[in-house]
């Protein structure tokens, strides 16, 4: 049993799920559909992030993104056009330069994680994780660095999102 | 320490399968008796019978239900997107049927080919993964309302996203004192610490998380008082008034569920999971795979801690079942008060408490055990009568709910309530007669 490649067979399963939720989204013309082709992107992404150890970060991925954020943006696409079919603001031909940045900057992203040397997946990241994960348990193994090495960007993140809410409770409030 | 021998190989995916297999139709099983049991249960406390024609006292009316609705004619709203409208009950299933997998129900079984603990997959998120899959049951809720065509139902599933969203906040936040206390989130390390190394079941210690996570509970699985996403009287039926046959029968069983492991996971989190009470008999946990710390398992044992873990689940179950039948509906700016003004920053407190009384008994040297529960009850007396009593906000506790009620205009756009004279009333048509 242990010859057979099942870890391998799923990351593919959710590898393709992944992209193929992520063309999805952009090429429907259904808001409704793409935000449910994103939620099954953020989905297989979860479980790549289980197949990979890192079982926190997928609870969180699915608990943050797909349960709690897509879930209002179906709420603001519903209250605001109900999900019908609408225009693109995308004309002219802005859109390709801003697709070739894109993707130049996806590819610098691919290039520095695994191909450059020194790169993150070269570093043995993997028995890391799991001698983390052993010595303080799923939740321990984030929360130790967060509040401890990293606790003053960790606060100072805080305060920007703070910042963000009470910018757009004043924008909300102020007589149009 | 028992080494009970790991299961490898070919027995090991047996074992998965059957468990597997059990909890997937000991859940069905139990969902379709629970139609029937909220019948009864509803027509005990009305003082009527409830059904008693199929089967003996009624016993295979779920079965007569389920061949009803396989056989019914399925319909389609006009001018709907029928994929979604498909899609919907599936999505309100799934999550609701996989959720369960996480949850320890009986003391380890020991078998001739290695030890078998009694839980589908102890992962080491343990309860995040409920959160996380639950939190995904809201999209079965929100398409239906959605691609049925139909303003009730869209009304209806806006506001099961709105309350689900809001009670998320909350459930999550009355979880924290219990990560306090068992140092970590998966549920077998939760009853272990219930019933070996605190001594006590967290409904005591945490009373107020308890609370809170109960309102929450009710919430997040749409029941009465919080049922304002199907609401009968406003709604028609909310966001599955287009659904008929088996479809509708879907959202029901996803209902269902979703109660089941709501009550399921009360149980472990609060009142100790399977362990049996005053008995250190049953306290074992697996360490390693194979070898057991604590007790010696055996086979009465696993037979006997489920049934605990029945009995307690059951209690929830019914629990749900008393409140749908006891309490009227809140109105949905109730709610949505309660969520956000109440309960939110009422946990964020709680939280803050607990931590500081747990940091302060950890900083004294307190050990871990008997004492240190008692202390953490006693301490934990404090918010809990405090929360009582300002949300009583002098009514029940202070006495002045009735008199309250008689002075003064009525709120604006109440009309059908008691009339501020009512009882002067009676006493002149008694006196008249």
């Amino acid at each position: 049993m242990t010859d057979f490649p099942l870890t391998q067979l799923l990351w593919w399963v959710f590898a393709s799920m992944a992209v193929g939720g992520g063309l999805g989204m952009v090429t429907r013309r259904n808001p409704v559909a793409s935000l449910l082709f994103l939620v099954l992107t953020f989905f297989s992404l979860a479980a790549i992030y289980v197949l990979l150890g890192a079982h926190f970060i997928a609870a969180i991925q699915i608990i943050v993104y797909a349960g709690a954020i897509m879930v209002l943006f179906l709420f603001v696409i519903m209250l605001l056009n109900l999900g019908h079919d609408y225009q693109s603001d995308l004309r002219g031909g802005v859109w390709i330069v801003v697709g070739f940045v894109a993707a130049g900057t996806v590819g610098w992203f691919i290039w520095q994680s695994f191909g450059a040397p020194g790169a993150v997946l070269q570093r043995g990241g993997e028995q890391q994780i799991a001698a983390s994960v052993e010595q303080m348990n799923a939740v321990g193994a984030i929360a130790y660095p967060l509040f401890r090495d990293y606790i003053v960007p960790f606060e100072l993140v805080g305060i920007l999102l703070l910042v963000a809410i009470i910018g757009a409770v004043l924008l909300a409030k102020r007589r149009v | 320490m028992h080494d009970m021998g790991a299961l490898t190989g070919a027995p090991w995916l047996i074992a998965m399968l059957i468990k597997v297999l059990v909890v997937f139709f000991g859940t069905m099983v139990v969902v379709a008796l629970l139609t029937l049991m909220e019948r009864k249960v509803s027509a005990w406390m009305q003082d009527r019978l409830g059904p008693n024609r199929v089967g003996p006292g009624g016993l295979l009316q779920p079965a007569a239900d389920g061949l009803k609705n396989i056989l019914k004619e399925e319909t389609y709203p006009a001018h709907a997107s029928k994929l979604f409208f498909v899609l919907a009950p599936m999505l309100a299933i799934g999550p609701a049927l996989i959720t369960f997998a996480v949850i320890p129900f009986a003391a380890p079984l020991p078998t001739p080919w290695g030890l078998v603990d009694m839980i589908v997959a102890d992962l080491p998120i343990g309860i995040l993964y409920i959160l996380a899959i639950t939190s995904l049951g809201i999209y079965g809720i929100v398409m239906a309302g959605w691609a049925s065509n139909n303003k009730y139902s869209f009304l209806g599933g806006l506001r099961a996203a709105a309350q689900m969203v809001s009670y998320e906040v909350s459930l999550g936040l009355s979880l924290i004192p219990i990560f306090f206390l068992a140092g970590n989130v998966t549920l077998t390390q939760i009853v272990w610490s219930q019933q070996q190394e605190l001594g006590w079941w967290y409904a005591f210690p945490l009373g107020l998380s308890f609370l809170f996570f109960v309102i929450s509970a009710f919430a997040e699985t749409n029941r009465l008082p919080f049922d304002v996403a199907e609401a009968e009287s406003e709604l028609v039926t909310g966001y599955h008034t287009e659904y008929s046959s088996m479809k509708f029968s879907m959202f029901f069983i996803a209902e269902y569920s979703n109660m089941v492991t709501a009550s399921a996971l009360m149980a472990t989190l609060f009142l100790g999971g399977w362990d049996i009470p005053f008995f250190t008999f049953d306290n074992m946990r697996v360490i390693a795979p194979g070898i057991v710390e604590g007790a010696e398992p055996a086979w009465w044992k696993t037979l006997l801690t489920f049934g605990a873990f029945g009995i307690k689940t059951l209690f929830f179950i019914f629990l749900f079942m008393w409140v749908r039948w006891t309490v009227p509906r809140f109105r949905y700016d109730q709610i949505m008060h309660l969520g956000w003004k109440v309960l939110l920053p009422s946990a964020l407190a709680y939280v803050t408490f607990m931590a500081a009384a747990i940091l302060t008994l950890d900083t004294l040297g307190v050990p871990f055990d008997f004492w240190y529960g008692l202390i953490l009850t006693g301490v934990n007396l404090v918010p809990t009568v405090l929360f009582l009593v300002l949300i009583d906000r002098d009514r029940v506790i202070g006495g002045t709910a009735p008199a309250a009620r008689r002075s003064g205009p009525l709120p604006q756009g109440i009309t059908a309530t008691r009339r501020p004279n009512a009882d002067a009333n009676v006493e002149r048509e008694n006196q008249e007669a």
